[in-house]
């Protein structure tokens, strides 16, 4: 598939965000975490709430400050950008949100929200560029022109996650951030909010990071999956590697737990519990690539143990 | 035959709004046998919440049952009764899992009251008596340690944690009927495993009937007996389990199926329903899935279709299976699903 | 069933536009608002009695100067003194007729006085022979602007002050708030007294007092409101969009909290012509011979026995206002409230 090195777009360098540090309460969100999301791919982001996944794609965009360790766009470090870098930079990388009803603003009309992106970076220089603009958005996530006039609460779930998606899309980013776009939807709008953001990524070239809590949406989604636990990073590797042959105990166990659409195979599913007690052992771990481009977080013992279930 | 505790009949549920009568429930009727597990699967908008608080009394102030709508259960219409005379059936005969443990439970009084107190109101135990007994469904729920717990406030428990103690205080009064309306959707995948995996649990041991409202049909696999598929205000489906999975006959169900990934879904294989829930301020003409829906018939848009059988336990609103309807061809995985059930049936012929 | 063999063609799904069409007439925040506040009568009332009262007070502006309803004629004090209230119609107690404390009957005060019979004070006269219907006039538009003016101050600093506050955050955060505490520790009254002190007394340093104890409470609302709303999510998605923090307050913090901004200055208005009436009570108010409804009830108090009228009718002006604006606020909590826009 990938025959020359691809470009890396974005890069994570031992990244840390610590909240409340040094206190009592200290919470370590994001633990030592590197990874690299190539150019035109999906990299999904998986793990439980309080793993860290959020404040990973919230860190990427500057919208939490790292406490230390690095992070590069397209080459360049952002870590630290301000002022015009950082506006600039804010044009390549756009989010969606979870929740679609807490992420539009309920006093503002469909086609300002939409606008917003367009407004602060002046990219329309009339109302009329402007109007044909929230259009054609619109029209790429499947909603109606009436629906331009219209406030956040009269739309479905669904309905509103599109319009968020549009409002990303509105400054032409390379880089999406999807944070848990579908977790509170419906089944059935899920698919179609997942097929949507397929087609975009094709049709305008971008690049994906996909954070969820359901590895079955991810799986099919992604190319390279990530899974997070207590801010760390415990596996990494590619979609079919990830979700047919995990190797870490704690991603074996979230596989157990996905509910699948068939009662014969519910009927026998297992799930396996998880024994956490392994990460804190204070034993130094670090990323070890048991198979070409498959990672997993262990001690040198460990990794003989996971070399050996591979056979 | 089957012996139902609850009986449902030709529900309608309107609400009144500044914009005019919504129809969040258009004719539903369905049966609850004793110590089943009844799916009630559906969007959001679909109707499945409204029955449920139908159910529970718990409807807003704006709601209009007409008069022909009925609940019975042990010989009385539900509808009949006063508030007063709901406050001594729910909790008690009926009761309730939330969906959100975060708001469901109280954040001032201790655990170990909260789930003291049905017992204390509807089987008039001392509160000393009532505590004993609430230990124990503590530990009936797998609360660790219960012991040192008991006097916990919510905001000290993690989210998987308080559910069990919702699910506790739904069980502490014994109910006959569970009502849980998205009792899994607000947690994470291994703590929803772990809270169905108790609710499995409990009902073997209790033999009460369940009705789990839900959009998931993953989480429907593991735990119904009987599925009824809702849409836009009516049953459009129903029958046993595997016929909704392995013989499913109406397009939305289809369509609800098709949308889920399932281990052999490979990229690109994902077909999502298109479109958007109707409005029900103005419930379109016939049926009302016709314009997602890429089977549709011309008569779709005219009549609304009635039942028709499948089985004795299954029938499906769909004009596909009236005699006069073309063949359809449905979709790939829907084919081999029903591939499976001719397997299945064949098996059990033979047997 | 009248359905024939055409009506089994397969015809498919419609397109998106019928797929996604909403029924429900597009309604902004504001409409909704206003048709939930329109189910509240006492509300409604109150609105109207509100724009009424201050429509009033405006145009009496133009109509009657407040220089006519100050001044006096010292020659005939003894002839219009303490009249009672008349409205030329057998109405009783509305006649011009009071009974005084230990008389038996009712004397007609007019006649009494020798007052010209063409003339009536329809609320009566004060103790120099003013009419009462004047000064209630212009005390009402002094009360008024003294409040409106107060709060619009308040509103001015207190969203500013809350807005900044809540948004940096910090040590910022930190400093402003001990700063509120420290202002809402010294007691008012020193505060009037010393402005009182320095701008020497009058409607502008009543204003000031009133206005900078005020904004304290409006600060605090509006500070707690930034920091809920700037985690939402679409105050994110404006910040990863580039937006400034000014703009991101203008076009998406104060719009989400003008609920509980308004609901705060309805509020705020009945507390601070309540407040200037205390002021006037206490002679720290409204330098005579300009009244306020504060400086006419507390010049007329130590007569209520003998002419309840001249405390009564100012009284009644001052509650029935103070009541329009509490009632109205309490409809506008409800209309703002979003857990009934359910419906």
């Amino acid at each position: 598939m990938m025959d020359e090195t691809p470009k890396k777009l974005v890069e994570l360098k031992d990244l840390q965000l610590y909240f409340n540090q040094g206190k009592s309460n200290e919470v370590r969100a994001i633990d030592h975490v590197s990874f690299d999301i190539y150019e035109g791919e999906v990299f999904g982001l998986v793990g439980e709430s309080g793993s860290g996944k959020t404040t990973i794609g919230r860190a990427i965009l500057k919208l939490y400050e790292p406490t230390a360790g690095q992070i590069l766009f397209d080459g360049q470090d952002v870590t630290h950008l301000k002022h015009k870098h950082l506006s600039e930079f804010r044009k390549d990388a756009q989010m969606i949100f979870q929740d679609p009803q807490a992420s539009l603003n309920g006093r503002m009309k469909v086609r300002d929200i939409i606008a917003e992106g367009i407004d602060i970076n002046k990219l329309a220089k009339n109302k009329a560029e402007r109007d044909a603009k929230v259009q054609h958005l619109l029209d790429l996530v499947g909603l109606n022109k009436d629906h331009a006039t219209r406030y956040p609460h009269e739309f479905s779930g669904g309905q509103r996650q599109r319009i968020g998606i549009a409002r990303a899309l509105a400054v032409d980013p390379k880089f999406i951030i999807a944070d848990e776009p579908i977790s509170a939807l419906d089944v059935s709008i899920q698919a179609q909010v997942v097929n949507l953001m397929k087609e975009l990524q094709t049709e305008h070239s971008l690049t994906y990071l996909f954070i969820a809590h359901d590895l079955s949406m991810v799986k099919y989604i992604s190319d390279r999956i990530g899974v997070m636990h207590w801010g760390k990073l415990l596996e990494i590797g590619t979609a079919d590697a990830v979700y047919n042959h995990p190797l870490h105990p704690y991603t074996k166990s979230l596989l157990s737990a996905i509910p699948v659409p068939d009662p014969e195979v519910e009927s026998m599913r297992q799930h396996i519990e998880y024994d956490a007690s392994i990460e804190t052992d204070g034993k130094e771990r670090q990323m070890v690539e048991i198979n070409p481009g498959h990672f997993v977080l262990a001690t040198p013992e460990e990794v003989s143990v996971y070399k050996n279930q591979q056979k | 035959m089957s012996n139902p505790i609850l009986k449902v009949e030709n529900l309608h549920v309107n609400f009144n709004t500044y914009a005019g009568t919504v129809q969040a429930i258009r004719d539903v009727s369905f049966d609850l046998n004793q110590g089943e597990t009844l799916a009630i699967v559906g969007e959001s908008g679909s109707g499945k919440s409204v029955t449920t608080k139908t159910l529970m009394g718990l409807n807003a102030k704006n709601a209009l049952i007409p008069d022909n709508s009925r609940l019975i259960f042990k010989d009385r219409n539900l509808l009949d009764l006063t508030e007063s005379d709901w406050q001594s059936v729910r909790g008690n005969e009926i009761a309730m899992i939330f969906q959100d443990p975060m708001t469901s439970l109280d954040p001032t009084m201790k655990i170990g009251m909260q789930i003291a107190e049905p017992l204390i109101k509807h089987r008039n135990m001392k509160k000393e008596d009532a505590l004993k007994r609430a230990l124990e469904l503590m530990k009936g729920v797998g609360i660790p340690d219960s012991e040192e717990h008991i006097n916990d406030y919510p905001h000290q428990w993690s989210g998987g944690m308080r559910q069990r103690a919702v699910v506790a205080i739904a069980l502490a009064a014994d109910p006959e009927i569970l009502i849980a309306d998205e009792p899994t959707t607000a947690l994470d995948v291994t703590i929803q495993a772990q809270i169905l995996n108790l609710m499995k649990t409990l009902q073997k041991d209790t033999g009460s009937s369940i009705i789990f409202i839900t959009h998931d049909l993953g989480v429907v696999a593991g735990m119904a007996n009987r599925v009824a598929v809702m849409y836009a205000g009516k049953i459009v489906e129903y029958g046993t389990v595997d016929e909704i999975f392995f013989n499913p006959q109406h397009p939305y169900t289809w369509g609800l199926l098709n949308s889920m990934p399932t281990t052999d879904t490979q990229q690109g294989g994902l077909q999502a329903i298109p479109g958007t829930p109707p409005d029900l301020l103005e419930p379109p003409k016939g049926d009302a899935f016709a314009s997602r829906n890429a089977y549709a018939l011309a008569i779709d848009s005219k009549e609304e279709p009635p039942f028709f059988r499948v089985s004795d336990t299954h029938y499906a609103a769909t004009w596909l299976l009236d005699e006069r309807a073309p063949k359809v061809t449905p979709p790939v995985k829907i084919q081999k699903r029903w591939a499976h059930w001719r397997e299945m049936q064949e098996q059990e012929s033979q047997a | 069933m009248a359905a024939n063999t055409q009506d089994f063609v397969i015809v498919g799904a419609q397109d998106s536009e019928a797929n996604e069409h909403i029924a429900k007439p597009a309604l902004s925040f504001w409409q909704d608002a206003w048709r939930r506040l329109k189910l509240n009568k006492l509300a409604v009332i109150s609105l109207w009695f509100l724009a009424f009262i201050l429509a009033f007070a405006f145009v009496s502006n133009f109509v009657m100067p407040q220089q006519q309803a100050n001044s006096f004629n010292s020659d005939k004090v003894g002839v219009y003194k303490n009249l009672p209230p008349k409205s030329g119609l057998p109405i009783p107690g509305w006649s011009g007729q009071i009974k005084a404390p230990g008389d038996t009957t009712s004397t007609d005060v007019y006649a009494s006085q020798n007052v010209p019979k063409s003339e009536k004070f329809i609320l009566g006269t004060d103790n120099i022979g003013r009419s009462l219907a004047k000064r209630v006039t212009v005390g009402l538009r002094i009360s008024l602007l003294v409040a409106l003016v107060a709060t619009f101050i308040d509103l001015l600093v207190g969203v500013a002050y809350g807005v900044l506050s809540g948004w940096k955050g910090g040590w910022v955060d930190n400093v402003m708030q001990r700063i509120i505490e420290i202002l809402s520790s010294v007691p008012n009254l020193i505060i009037v007294t010393m402005l009182g002190l320095v701008l020497g007394g009058g409607v502008l340093s009543i204003i000031l007092a009133i206005a900078m104890t005020g904004w304290l409470g409006m600060a605090r609302q509006v500070r707690n409101m930034t920091l809920t709303l700037k985690e939402r999510d679409y105050v994110l998605a404006a910040k990863s969009l580039g937006e400034s923090s000014f703009k991101i307050a203008i076009k998406h913090l104060i719009p989400n909290m003008a609920g509980t901004i308004i609901v705060q200055i309805m509020m705020t208005v009945p507390t601070a012509i309540m407040f200037e009436a205390v002021l006037s009570a206490i002679n720290l108010g409204v330098k005579p011979p300009t009244a306020s409804l504060g400086s006419l009830i507390s010049d007329a108090s130590s007569m209520l026995q003998f002419y309840p009228y001249q405390v009564l009718i100012p009284s009644a002006m001052l509650v029935l206002v103070s009541l329009a604006f509490i009632l109205l606020g309490d409809g506008l909590r409800d209309a703002f409230d979003p857990r009934a826009s359910e419906d």
